[in-house]
């Protein structure tokens, strides 16, 4: 049964429920309240899963019904063995991570494909305003000031493709969406989300 | 009467292994009859589907909901325990039962040696967490009921919940563990033999043989001291009692109370010693220093075979039970594939919070109850 609220949906989270399978094995890496989690559960009737720091966001996911553990992503994926899930997500959690390189490494090793959503800091509008203005960006997507934000790592859809090129990390699908559209034309100009479905041999 | 209560309940006595049928211990030691109290709270549905078995800590009792006649103070998680709290006593048929070793109502060394009929004393066989177990398992059994739907506590509570899904996978639906470790460490073991020393070397001790005697009170009022200092934490202590005197305007120079916390340590150690026994004492706290789920062997394998879904929580400022031991515990039951939720609740109160943080601890068990009762009905 698919689900009539489809529209009023995170369109992030749409693209993410495309790419996962039904009946599988999910792990939501800062999974926050759980509402891409229930997503999965409703529409493809995964078994899920979610690790989150925070705990006010605990309390929301146990109330959705949700299974859900309270850690931080970094020490979070060595609880699992290998190949452990069909889907790790990574959906706008990567760039608060302290060790990313070492969290897509593992979260390959515990899932047989990740799933990773990274908004774009080369976007067109962050490029203007570093280029004219002189200033680090604030967007709409990325509202913060340097001082108040919590990004640790600052990347573009290129940037992870070239890490993905570098480690040699598959990417087997690549979206790119700005609000509530798709990208195709210079999407690490025109995108403010990349989303990526990866897997490693 | 307030609807969220349970209003007036009563303890009662559950007796079996009576001879020639003895139960035999994890000790290897024969012993019977043996007396559980216990109390319960809700309806029992007709397919006996909705129990949950709710165990208390060292020196509680099995009294942890309502109203006892003559007594205006509740039972000890009755903020937990009742219509439409945490344990909804609308939908589940919740047991407490007390401990085998205690001294409230239960068999243990106060309760009479019927082979001698004088008190057991020492001569009382030394009890672990594996035999509350079991003389639990017994007392269910004669209830009629093949399995739990929750096995739930907090801190040697905890204990018995984790022991029941350990050794009774068929009968254990789900485990909420509160403020508890699958072993117990060398700084609790440490900290409980100061408190048995402090007993044991209280003259009127008399090697356990003090009943209708003078009790070892200094003793065993000491050792409630230690014990309650560790179930609060250094913040907790400091904003409840500070550096306030007691009544003076300056310190004494002299070796009276002068601060308000040594005040309060001396009317909690004083009225404890009114309610335990001193025994009792001696025997719970060495059943919680043998426990270790894993026998000296692998944790991850311990699990093996177990079936229930997990909720485990602990506290920030819980030092007795700290967070990351739990979080090893946490890391075995996932290695078995398990159902494990877990949160780790930020307070103050350290390890006696799960007595007194009500709030959060109530939205995780609520709505994980919730969600396992529509998994049975509705399948996974």
């Amino acid at each position: 049964m698919e689900n009539n609220q489809t529209s009023l949906v995170r369109f992030d989270h749409q693209i993410i429920l495309d790419m996962v399978g039904r009946n599988s094995k999910v792990l939501d890496l800062g999974c926050a309240k759980g509402d891409l989690l229930s997503l999965l559960i409703r529409n493809k009737a995964v078994k899920g899963t979610g690790i989150e720091i925070d705990e006010q966001a605990i309390y929301k996911c146990i109330e959705k019904g949700l299974t859900v553990s309270h850690g931080d992503i970094d020490s979070g994926l060595m609880d699992y063995s290998s190949k452990r899930f069909d889907y790790v997500i990574l959906n706008e959690s990567l760039q608060e991570v302290l060790n990313p390189e070492k969290v897509i490494l593992e979260a390959l090793r515990v899932g047989k494909k990740v799933i990773v959503g990274i908004p774009n800091f080369c976007h067109i509008n962050a490029r203007f305003q570093i280029f004219f203005r002189g200033q680090v960006p604030v967007t709409h997507e990325l509202p913060y000031q340097w001082y108040n934000t919590p990004n640790l790592r600052f990347l573009s859809l290129k940037d992870f493709k070239n890490f993905c090129r570098l480690k040699d990390i598959t990417i087997n699908r690549t979206r790119a969406i700005s609000a509530q559209k798709e990208v195709k034309f210079l999407p690490n100009l025109f995108a403010h989300i990349g989303l990526f479905l990866l897997h490693k041999d | 009467m307030n609807p969220n209560n349970l209003g007036l309940v009563e303890t009662q006595y559950f007796t079996f292994a009576e001879a020639p049928n003895e139960l035999t211990l994890e000790s290897g030691v024969k012993l019977g009859p043996i007396t559980l109290a216990y109390e319960t709270y809700g309806t029992l549905n007709k397919d006996k589907s909705n129990a949950i078995m709710i165990f208390h800590t060292l020196t509680s009792d099995a009294h942890a909901a309502g109203f006892q006649k003559d007594d205006p103070n509740p039972g000890w998680w009755d903020g937990m325990i009742g219509p439409d709290k945490a344990f909804d006593t609308n939908k589940y048929f919740v047991i407490s039962s007390n401990v085998i070793g205690s001294c409230k109502g239960s068999t243990g060394p106060a309760s009479i040696n019927p082979k001698t009929g004088k008190p057991f004393g020492l001569s009382f066989p030394v009890v672990t967490i594996a035999d509350m177990v079991l003389t639990q398992k017994k007392f269910l059994e004669h209830l009629g009921i093949s399995k739990l739907f929750c096995a739930a506590g907090g801190s040697m509570g905890g204990l018995q919940a984790l022991k029941w899904a350990v050794l009774y996978p068929e009968c254990v639906g789900s485990v909420i563990s509160i403020a508890a470790n699958h072993r117990h460490t060398a700084l609790q073991i440490a900290l409980h033999e100061v408190g048995r020393q402090a007993i044991m070397s209280d003259p009127d001790w008399q090697n356990g043989d003090y009943y209708g005697k003078s009790i070892p009170a200094r003793g065993l009022a000491l050792s409630r001291m230690i014990g309650h200092i560790t179930y609060m934490s250094d913040k907790s202590m400091d904003e409840k009692f500070g550096r306030k005197l007691i009544g003076k305007e300056r310190v004494g120079f002299d070796f009276s109370h002068d601060f308000e916390v040594e005040n309060y340590l001396k009317y909690r150690s004083d009225s404890f010693v009114k309610r335990f026994d001193a025994n009792s004492y001696l025997y719970l706290t060495k059943s919680l220093d043998y426990f270790d789920l894993a026998e000296d062997s692998d944790l991850t394998a311990t699990f093996k075979g177990v079936k229930a879904s997990f909720l485990v929580i602990s506290f920030s400022s819980d030092w007795l039970y700290p967070s990351y031991q739990s979080k090893e515990m946490i890391r075995a039951l996932k290695a078995n594939d398990l159902d494990v939720s877990d949160c780790e609740i930020n307070c103050s109160y350290g390890h006696d919070a799960f007595l007194i943080e009500i709030e959060g601890q109530s939205r995780l068990i609520s709505h994980f109850l919730n969600r396992l009762s529509k998994e049975k009905i509705y399948g996974k």
